[in-house]
């Protein structure tokens, strides 16, 4: 592993912008957005379809197809710029420093490769180790990630695994190379809500015990809740709040986040009516002028419409972009 | 008095209601390979009542047979066994033809609404569509007039009929979706996880919308989700299912406030919940078996933490337990309390 301080961060992602050139020019998917990640945090990303939490993840792995591209920014791991490297170079990357656990364990897993080749292909891939080393180093992380019998179930196929534990082994083969970040899209998404919870505890314990870090991204803001350190919340392509999740859960700051939080129904409120944020999403042909959450804001002032608000620190360590609390501490 | 009891009546009542999936090999290959039919039991002896202009939910995991229920209940599928009654009538023994007004009365909303609207008619015609095999309308003028009415019933506006349903969003589609299921005037609403392929804060909008129209027109819903959250928001009574059995129904309140089988009690810590307080939990071992080949007794049985021998061998039975609940667990049981009548049904009436 690279020798880094243990305060600089694993990953800086610096003003990314994303767009798909189409017939009608091109549209804008992720503007602007900024994060940095420290060694083991769990970053959560939390927004709605199309708010590009996805896509941020894939052009962090470089698996950005086209039309997408990167046109704006950069992303840096472990200090070195990684979104200008030729994909052999990526390709090193990948796997071995950066892993990936996708929402679908079923269509992640190749059908016709039995676990423990598709294991040991990544083992040697990225480690200089020898087939029966690689083996044995399998057949221990299938038994870390918690599967019974893992000297027999190394030898099976995805399909006589249940959801459950493909998971599991996809955690495994996002591992076992020790890489120092994991990108978990919708890990559990596919799942049932018993299984979500051993596999999010799953996930936390072996990124914890690898020192890896991990961005969540996710739809479920308890998901983020129980297992993420810092949520960022996306809207529309842009980083609307990040902070803490002490903050951003339980005092959320920006109208999107807070009418987030408000809707999401709770066992034992005995609400009569949910809260709703009427509208829906703007589409990326549509974009509203000014601040892409106004239309939907009861907030919203003249201002709004206009121009971009900037993400500004609030207390508790947070930071939100939104002209509210601008005025506050201007 | 009549009219009294014509409401204490429940609309929808399933009785002893069974679903087998033959999954057996062809004829000849069981023959070669001496190979025994196969049975998949989807839903196994259910019992539910559901009052008039009530929501009676059902929740589980994927495979528990909630979303079959759903199917038979609308007669999407036969049932194996059992009688389901709407307002009176066995449907279970109509013939084909005589089950027309029981398909006006008996509309369903699916979960997936990219997939439900045919994406080649417009919406009025959609909408439309039940007003013409139902003959609600008699003119196109007014059939005009009545979907642009269902249209802002469900917050569209009357101009949208001229559009395709790829120009709506997820929210505005499962809108139209539902306008299409109430423009029949129906009495009963099979939702089967209206809510599931879409985003919280339009969740929150179309939940909204689903109790509003049940309040103004009186509509009884069968609500199926996995989201707990969710069902304790819509339902007045909830069934849990684990493997096509009801393992505890009753009164919302009451199985929400306090759970009484095990199964229930792990659905309800599992749920990842936005106020952090169940960071520290202990998870729950194992996963659903195979619905093939069940355990045997209780199919509870190896997840559970109150495991003991009685629930090896022998299936419990649904249990009455105060405050109107039922509940099979031969733990809870033990704990000293009257089997339940034949049917263990919810006494709907006692709340």
């Amino acid at each position: 592993m690279t020798q880094q301080s243990p305060s600089s961060p694993v990953l800086s992602v610096r003003d990314l912008a994303i767009c798909f050139d189409t017939r009608h020019g091109p549209l804008s998917a992720v503007d602007g957005i900024s994060f940095d990640l420290a060694p083991g945090e769990i970053l959560g990303m939390v927004g709605e379809s199309g708010a590009g939490k996805s896509l941020t993840g894939t052009a962090i792995t470089g698996l950005l197809e086209s039309p997408g591209r990167i046109h704006r920014g950069a992303i840096y791991f472990e200090g070195q710029r990684i979104d200008t490297l030729p994909q052999p170079e990526m390709r090193q990357l990948r796997g071995r420093k950066i892993g990936s656990i996708f929402q679908d364990p079923l269509t992640s897993l190749n059908p016709l490769m039995t676990v423990g080749q598709q294991l040991i292909q990544t083992i040697r891939t990225h480690l200089d180790l020898s087939q029966d080393a690689a083996r044995k180093r399998a057949i221990d992380f299938l038994a870390e990630v918690g599967i019974p019998a893992p000297e027999t179930r190394v030898d099976q196929y995805p399909h006589q695994f249940s959801g459950g534990m493909r998971q599991r082994v996809v955690i495994a083969l996002a591992l076992c190379a020790n890489p120092s970040l994991v990108i978990a899209d919708e890990p559990t998404t596919a799942l049932d809500v018993s299984i979500q919870a051993q596999i999010l505890d799953l996930l936390k314990q072996m990124c914890r015990d690898h020192g890896a870090a991990v961005i969540l991204v996710t739809h479920d803001m308890g998901v983020i809740a129980e297992t993420a350190d810092r949520v960022a919340v996306m809207y529309s392509g842009r980083v609307v709040e990040i902070g803490p999740v002490k903050t951003v859960v339980g005092d959320p700051h920006h109208p999107y986040t807070k009418g987030l939080m408000q809707s999401i129904p709770r066992i034992g409120s005995n609400a009569r009516r949910l809260t709703q944020i009427d509208g829906a999403m703007p589409r990326l042909t549509d974009m509203p002028t000014g601040c892409a959450f106004h239309p939907r804001c009861p907030h919203a002032m003249d201002i709004c419409r206009r121009a971009l608000p900037e993400r500004q620190q609030v207390e508790d360590g947070g930071e939100v972009a939104c002209y509210l609390y601008q005025e506050e501490t201007v | 008095m009549t009219l009294h009891a014509m409401q204490d009546r429940p609309l929808v009542s399933v009785s002893d209601l069974s679903k087998s999936f033959d999954l057996s090999a062809p004829f000849l290959n069981r023959l070669i390979e001496r190979k025994p039919k196969s049975f998949l039991r989807a839903v196994d002896g259910l019992n539910i009542d559901i009052p008039r202009g009530k929501t009676f939910s059902l929740v589980g995991e994927s495979g528990c047979g909630k979303s079959t229920v759903a199917k038979l209940v609308v007669g999407l599928h036969g049932a194996t066994n059992g009688k389901i009654r709407f307002d009176g009538t066995d449907l279970t023994d109509l013939r084909a033809a005589d089950r027309g007004d029981f398909r006006r009365r008996i509309q369903m909303i699916f979960q997936d609404p990219y997939a439900s609207l045919n994406p080649r008619w417009r919406v009025r015609d959609i909408i439309a569509e039940p007003l013409r095999s139902f003959d609600i309308t008699s003119s196109s003028t007014e059939e005009r007039a009545e979907v642009a009415r269902l249209l802002e019933l469900v917050g569209l506006n009357p101009k949208d009929g001229e559009k395709f349903p790829h120009e709506f969003s997820g929210g505005q589609r499962q809108r139209i979706s539902i306008a299409r299921a109430i423009s029949s005037k129906p009495d009963f609403l099979v939702c089967d996880e209206p809510t599931s392929a879409l985003d919280v804060s339009v969740q929150s909008q179309i939940l909204n919308l689903m109790r509003d129209l049940q309040d103004e027109m009186g509509l009884t819903y069968l609500f199926i989700s996995h989201d707990l959250a969710v069902v304790e928001f819509m339902s007045d009574y909830v069934g849990v299912m684990y493997l096509g059995r009801l393992v505890e129904a009753g009164p919302a309140e009451r199985i929400f406030a306090a759970p009484e089988h095990p199964y229930t009690k792990l659905l309800m810590d599992t749920v990842p919940d936005v106020t952090m307080a169940r960071r520290g939990r202990v998870p729950v071992v194992g996963e659903v078996p195979n619905p093939i080949n069940p355990p045997p007794g209780c199919s509870f049985n190896p997840r559970c933490p109150l495991v003991h021998e009685t629930c090896r061998i022998r299936s419990p039975d649904l249990l009455d337990r105060p405050g109107g609940a039922v509940v099979a667990c031969h733990a809870v049981a033990e704990e000293g309390a009257s089997p339940s009548d034949a049917t263990g049904k919810i006494k709907a009436g006692g709340v």
